[in-house]
């Protein structure tokens, strides 16, 4: 039994230095970054500054360029929550009827669930779909958009859970009166919480990363979205490498919260068998 | 439930952070009142252009206080030219924006996407060819931004004095100095493909040469009926690949950005860059006691005399998109840059000349840098000719990304030359031209 | 879903519908009403299928800002013969199986590791999981810094052991598989959850049982845990490799697509084409990786699906 405990304090302790060193030196170098001087900054070396600047640089990032930064955070965190919402509430009732309800459509419509994750999406007619509903450019049509991308996943995960609920629950209800939106609400849903947290935080951290959808869709200074701002600033600080990493530092912190919020979610719903694969 | 008081709590908290984000942000884009806000775009993201922008819009506030101007960055290079090109299509473009003249100009197809300008007062002033190179049949869309400036080889002087060196005015004499600078330990040749545009100098710089050589190659090439792989025009794609075969260049040449490379010009670590001369301003920032230091000398053909190819000045636009109001105050933001306040912020705040200016409004300081002289020089022997794209309106989207194959030894100069011609050919046929 | 539970639910509904009279079967058909369906399908028709088919159509004219001309298949005949697009197309075959075959792999036996008995598991799994949270674009700034030729750190260490420094991003030949060595660091966490997840799913009970027969760590591991994880294992191997095939956004912030063509991917071929106003040869590159998706994703997926086993 000790010789076990001896393994596991021993690949324990070398998983824990490895680990440190592949995944937390990388972002121990983006703290330090931040709180240099340009021109010490541009060196690029892993040193402990010798003026330390942070909140000097912390104030500099988040003013400069008008805000830009401080804009792009605000319209990222509208654009994700608002997106994960929708696609959430609508791939859920999506998903509970497509388990549940048999159809001579459900091949079709698996199908088309499918071909939605698998299938890339076609920029330029989309573009033209939003010029044509005047919502090209505005934060509401890339709701739309990122939301739509997102159902795929979501109507599959929610299929897959909906199957683990018995349908004997269903029964049950219905003989205490239920009608089906109530069912749905009040005893289905809350058995897929889980599922829903998991949902959530994918989509929500993939959502809030979206450079492409942005890129594309939602061009203009004022819409700016997270990594864009991010990827403009880098164009622009050519010298100033110490607010870039700033930057860095401060778009990781909305889902660095969201993920020590929902860490234990996570975990427990992941691991306690819900998935089957 | 758990999940939703966390939900509450959250969307609270996200609220406050709002509100006093808000608040720190500030009243930016909010014009109070009666005033007018338009966004101007600037000419690039480096130093200069972003210092000459901001520059600009402070002091047309001032000449206009209810007027303000919000100024934007764009990326140099190709990357800049398509952010331009979908912005105007996707009526995204702010109210001005810098940008080049020739044919990068008429690829923004400026009859349908443009405001015209033919009607403005400093139209008269401005040179006959400078007109040509923002004008289609219709109307003439662009006031002067900048000066001409030439392309060639930036080389510092005090290195070439120390070594006893000449202007060198044929390739090979070129390549002789070259060994001589790397054998006494200073990098010969700079090459900067951290800012991938740097990399089309030996090509773009040469143009005069080829059009010495053969006048109507222009004119042929617009026809389809002149090609890159084929000498005069192979020169530079040769000329590329044949300085990383010697191991010319500077070690860090993929990595190296066009603003470093300036310094290590300027301070004598690096003796020669092919480049365009406009970058002096630049160095200005960077390094303002050596500006002087930094000569220029017209690319050195394989054969024949050298001539210096001459860039025309940048434009500044208007959009379709901008109108009303926006459209008075944008006009009036275009015509103060070549007033008299105007002119002297191109020739000081991140604008230092680098060359003739393309408007009689404004005339050229008497501390203009040294290597203005040099060009000068060029066109008093009447020995320049213009870059091929003010006299053709083609330009392939890949020329950057092809020579940095050739420059790294990637691709060889005639496979890259056909690239280029295959590259053309859909920018060509894209613009509906004959022939193609 | 369970058999027997169904079967249990079907006799309960025939004895419920027996019992009540028609109306209240029609009324427990409705139950799961078809209009729950609508709100999804609109917008997957307006945003999505709408585009995808018009795009068909587009991939065949020439485009510009104002008309397009029909031109039948020349947009995809220019992909085909033209040498940079064409090795564009290899690039992304070669990323997508690299960064998918590590993931899995990698993400496997990290799984194991973080499921087993070893000291500091829970500050393990998070640390593992947090590169996923940080933008794209922040990654790729961080690590064009760190693997910066001369000035990064990385080279900095090597030079430091007398290693070789090589041009991480700057290298022609080491370019994309830097950029996969990147994705890779960080994507394995959502590998390694999924992972964690099939390992944990299945019942103690299994390797109770194998270690009273006496069977060592690999018999363990070849005969249970690799066979009872083929859901979760098909699940990671779909996921990345659409994820590998269609990536975009890592390559764009390193080194987009340079040095030269050495990186480009179809995802970056089409953006440049967008980008300079060819949308029909833009549309058509489109056409072409949801081609190049769809024909190694639809038989993968069912050959994996079909060797799932039940538990």
């Amino acid at each position: 039994m000790s010789r076990q405990r001896t393994r596991a304090w021993i690949v324990g302790i070398i998983a824990i230095i490895v680990s440190a060193v592949v995944f937390l030196v990388p972002f121990a170098f983006v703290l330090l970054q931040a709180a240099k001087t340009p021109a010490e900054a541009s060196n690029l070396a892993f040193s402990w500054p010798t003026h330390w600047q942070f909140l000097q640089n912390f104030w500099d990032t988040l003013t400069s360029n008008d805000g830009v930064i401080w804009r792009a955070i605000i319209n990222s965190a509208v654009l994700t929550i608002t997106s994960v919402t929708l696609m959430v509430i609508l791939s859920a009732m999506a998903g509970y009827v497509l388990s549940r309800k048999r159809s001579k459509w459900n091949p079709v419509v698996n199908f088309f669930v499918l071909a939605g994750l698998i299938v890339p999406p076609a920029v330029v007619p989309t573009i033209w779909v939003l010029q044509d509903l005047q919502l090209f450019g505005t934060l509401p049509g890339m709701i739309l958009v990122e939301a739509t991308f997102g159902l795929s996943f979501c109507i599959l995960l929610f299929r897959a859970f909906v199957g683990n609920i018995p349908r004997e629950l269903d029964e049950a209800a219905v003989l205490d009166g239920a009608g089906p939106v109530r069912l749905f609400l009040q005893v289905v849903l809350p058995l897929l919480r889980p599922v829903i947290v998991t949902v959530i935080v994918v989509q929500a951290v993939f959502v809030f990363n979206d450079f492409a959808g942005p890129l594309y869709f939602l061009p203009g200074d004022q819409n700016v979205t997270v990594q864009l701002a991010l990827y403009t600033f880098s164009g622009q600080n050519l010298s100033f490498y110490n607010l870039l990493f700033m930057a860095i530092f401060l778009i990781t912190i909305p889902p660095l919260i969201a993920y020590i919020f929902f860490n234990r979610q996570i975990v427990a719903g992941i691991t306690s068998g819900a998935v089957k694969g | 439930m758990f999940s939703r008081r966390t939900a509450a709590r959250v969307a609270a908290m996200l609220g406050g952070a709002a509100l006093l984000g808000a608040s720190l942000v500030g009243c930016s884009a909010g014009s109070g009142g009666s005033g007018v806000t338009i966004s101007l775009m600037a000419g690039g993201n480096d130093p200069a252009a972003t210092k000459f922008a901001n520059t600009l819009a402070t002091a047309f506030h001032k000449a206009n206080p209810t007027i303000k101007v919000k100024v934007d960055t764009r990326p140099g290079g190709t990357d800049g030219d398509n952010l331009v090109k979908t912005r105007l299509s996707t009526k995204t473009m702010d109210d001005v924006f810098l940008y080049n003249s020739g044919s990068l100009f008429q690829a923004l197809h400026p009859d349908s996407q443009l405001q015209p300008l033919t009607d403005q007062p400093w139209v008269k002033h401005i040179t006959e060819d400078f007109k040509k190179t923002v004008s289609t049949s219709k109307a003439v869309y662009g006031a002067p931004n900048g000066t001409t400036f030439d392309g060639g080889i930036m080389y510092n002087k005090k290195v070439y004095a120390k070594l006893g060196l000449s202007i060198p005015t044929t390739w090979s004499q070129f390549i002789s100095n070259s060994e001589k600078i790397k054998a006494a330990g200073i990098i010969p040749i700079l090459q900067s493909y951290g800012d991938t545009w740097t990399s089309q100098l030996f090509v773009l710089a040469d143009f005069a040469n080829v059009s010495a050589q053969d006048p109507s190659w222009a004119q042929k090439y617009t026809d389809n009926q002149a090609k890159y792989v084929n000498p005069p025009a192979l020169a530079g794609f040769t000329h590329t690949q044949e300085i990383f075969d010697k191991g010319l260049m500077n070690k860090d040449y993929a990595s190296l950005t066009n603003v470093n490379a300036l310094k290590e010009l300027a301070t004598g670590q690096a003796a020669q860059y092919p480049m365009i001369t406009v970058v002096i301003s630049n160095v200005a920032q960077s390094n303002p006691s050596q500006v002087n230091d930094i000569g220029y000398f017209a690319m050195p053909p394989d054969s024949g005399e050298a001539h210096a190819t001459v860039w025309e000045a940048g434009g500044a636009y208007i959009p379709k998109s901008t109108t009303g109001d926006k459209l008075a105050a944008a006009k009036k933001l275009v015509a103060f840059l070549n007033s008299p306040k105007g002119c002297e912020i191109q020739n000081s705040a991140g604008g230092i000349p680098a060359g003739p200016f393309a408007i009689s409004s404004c005339t050229l300081p008497s501390n203009a840098p040294a290597l203005v002289a040099d060009e000068l020089k060029y066109q008093q022997e009447k020995k320049t000719g213009l870059a091929l794209e003010f006299l053709s309106p083609i330009k392939g989207p890949n020329l950057e990304k092809i020579l940095i194959q050739v420059g790294s030894g990637i691709t060889k100069a005639r496979a890259g030359a056909a690239l280029y011609d295959n590259d053309v050919k859909a920018q060509a046929q894209q613009l509906g031209l004959k022939g193609w | 879903m369970s058999t027997a539970g169904t079967t249990a639910a079907i006799q309960a509904a025939d004895i419920i519908t027996e019992a009540h009279p028609p109306t209240k079967r029609r009324f427990i058909k409705s139950f799961y009403p078809t209009w729950f369906f609508i709100p999804a399908v609109a917008l997957y028709v307006v945003f999505f299928a709408l585009p995808t088919f018009s795009s068909f159509y587009f991939s065949l004219t020439r485009w510009s800002l104002f008309d397009s001309t029909f031109i039948g298949f020349e947009n995809y005949a220019q992909f085909f013969s033209d040498p940079q697009l064409y090795t564009s197309f290899i690039h992304t075959l070669i990323y997508a199986v690299i960064t998918s075959g590590a993931k899995v792999i990698i993400g496997f036996f990290l799984a194991l590791l973080l499921t087993s008995p070893i000291v500091g598991r829970g500050y393990l799994r998070a640390v593992i999981f947090f590169p996923v949270l940080i933008s794209t674009i922040g990654v790729g700034i961080m690590f064009k810094s760190l693997l910066d030729p001369f000035h990064g750190m990385v080279n900095a260490v090597l030079g430091f052991f007398g290693l070789p420094q090589p041009g991480w991003f700057t290298d022609p030949n080491l370019a994309l598989y830097s950029i996969a060595g990147v994705d890779i660091w960080k994507g394995v966490g959502i590998a390694t959850l999924i992972f964690m997840a099939g390992i944990v799913a299945i019942p103690a009970e299994y390797f109770e049982a194998a270690r009273i027969d006496g069977a060592g760590g690999w018999k363990i591991l070849r005969q249970i845990t690799v066979p009872l994880t083929r859901g979760a294992t098909a699940t990671v191997i779909i996921l990345s490799l659409i994820g590998g095939l269609r990536s975009f956004d890592i390559i764009w912030v390193t080194t987009g697509g340079g040095p030269g063509f050495t990186s480009d991917v179809l995802a970056s071929v089409i953006y440049k084409q967008y980008q300079a106003g060819f949308f029909g040869l833009s549309t058509a590159g489109n056409v072409v990786l949801f081609l190049l998706v769809t024909v190694i994703m639809v038989p993968l997926s069912a050959f994996l699906n079909r060797k799932q086993v039940e538990l």
